[in-house]
């Protein structure tokens, strides 16, 4: 297995579905944003997004958790030479596009697209490791996207 | 309904708002992070320490989650606001570890009204959170959506 392998460079691979029911959307949106049109039906209805819908945060929280379990069963099933490569901290995500409400009841799909990886002169043993991530609705069409860079510790190995 | 504070007029170019702050513990970290973000770093203290992040470490999708509280109690959910298409960045500069204190604040770089939507307007803005020993943590810029004080009517 190479890095590129084990990375999916170049590979889009879907990373788990979630349904958004009206109680999770709620209650996250009372935790962390608490705007009338992701916490009540009646005030959502009559708001620009014309339903419940998840909190825009809601929907990027849940691609994390499917991505950081997708990179845990990649270490774990590491069948390449040497240590498994780790997964390590993000500098940040450029261009984050909320395309579509996702509301109440809707079935997404997350799915992470390899990009690139580069050697971090500044970190030896590191690589820098670009993604895209991207979420659908049931109609297929796209209601998220982002790109997301993580460091991931690969040692000293040259493929 | 009572007309909100904060609509497309009310936010000038230069201007920079004071957003609170927010005191982040442990329990509320490994919640999050069991939520969405289940990696050792975020749910356990010595798994934090072993890591580079140093300690346990809030998830950085926690922070933004923080920030856009914040951002809410500050001026949002008393604006005429429609939403926000995106971000444009944010940086994770710093680990976010348990007891920091986050201190937000937000400067509006921009703002233009619609051309397709009479009414509507978009106002770029770049916020910040530094913790307690003063260091930047966060940065993020994008722009919301806002109605005119008059559009709200």
């Amino acid at each position: 297995m190479t890095l590129d392998e084990f990375l999916g460079i170049g590979v889009t691979k879907t990373i788990g579905a979630h349904t958004f029911q009206a109680g999770e959307i709620k209650a996250f949106a009372a935790k962390y944003d608490p705007q009338p049109f992701h916490l009540d039906e009646e005030a959502a209805r009559r708001s620009v997004l014309g339903g419940l819908c998840a909190s825009g945060w809601h929907t990027a929280s849940m691609f994390m958790r499917f991505d950081a379990l997708d990179r845990m069963a990649a270490m774990k099933g590491w069948q390449g030479a040497g240590p498994a490569p780790e997964f390590g901290p993000s500098p940040g995500f450029r261009n984050l596009k909320w395309l579509k409400p996702v509301y109440s009841g809707q079935t997404i799909t997350f799915a992470r697209t390899g990009l690139s990886h580069r050697p971090l002169a500044s970190r030896p043993g590191w690589v820098m490791f670009s993604i895209r991530g991207e979420a659908f609705d049931p109609g297929g069409d796209k209601v998220f996207e982002f790109e997301n860079a993580m460091l991931v510790k690969v040692g000293d190995r040259k493929d | 309904m009572a007309a909100k504070k904060w609509a497309y007029e009310d936010f000038e170019v230069g201007a920079s708002l004071d957003l609170g702050s927010k005191l982040v513990t442990a329990e509320e970290i490994v919640e999050f992070a069991s939520q969405f973000d289940p990696q050792p770093m975020h749910l356990d203290e010595e798994a934090g320490k072993a890591s580079v992040l140093g300690g346990l470490a809030a998830s950085g999708w926690h922070t933004c989650c923080i920030f856009m509280r914040l951002m809410c109690d500050a001026f949002l959910l008393d604006s005429t606001s429609q939403g926000s298409p995106g971000i444009d960045q944010v940086k994770w500069k710093k680990p976010v570890l348990a007891g920091d204190r986050l201190t937000a604040r937000s400067t509006i770089l921009g703002k233009r009204l619609s051309s397709s939507r009479p009414g509507l307007g978009f106002v770029s803005m770049r916020a910040e959170m530094v913790n307690q020993r003063g260091e930047s943590v966060f940065e993020l810029e994008n722009t919301g959506m806002f109605l005119s004080r008059e559009a709200a009517r």
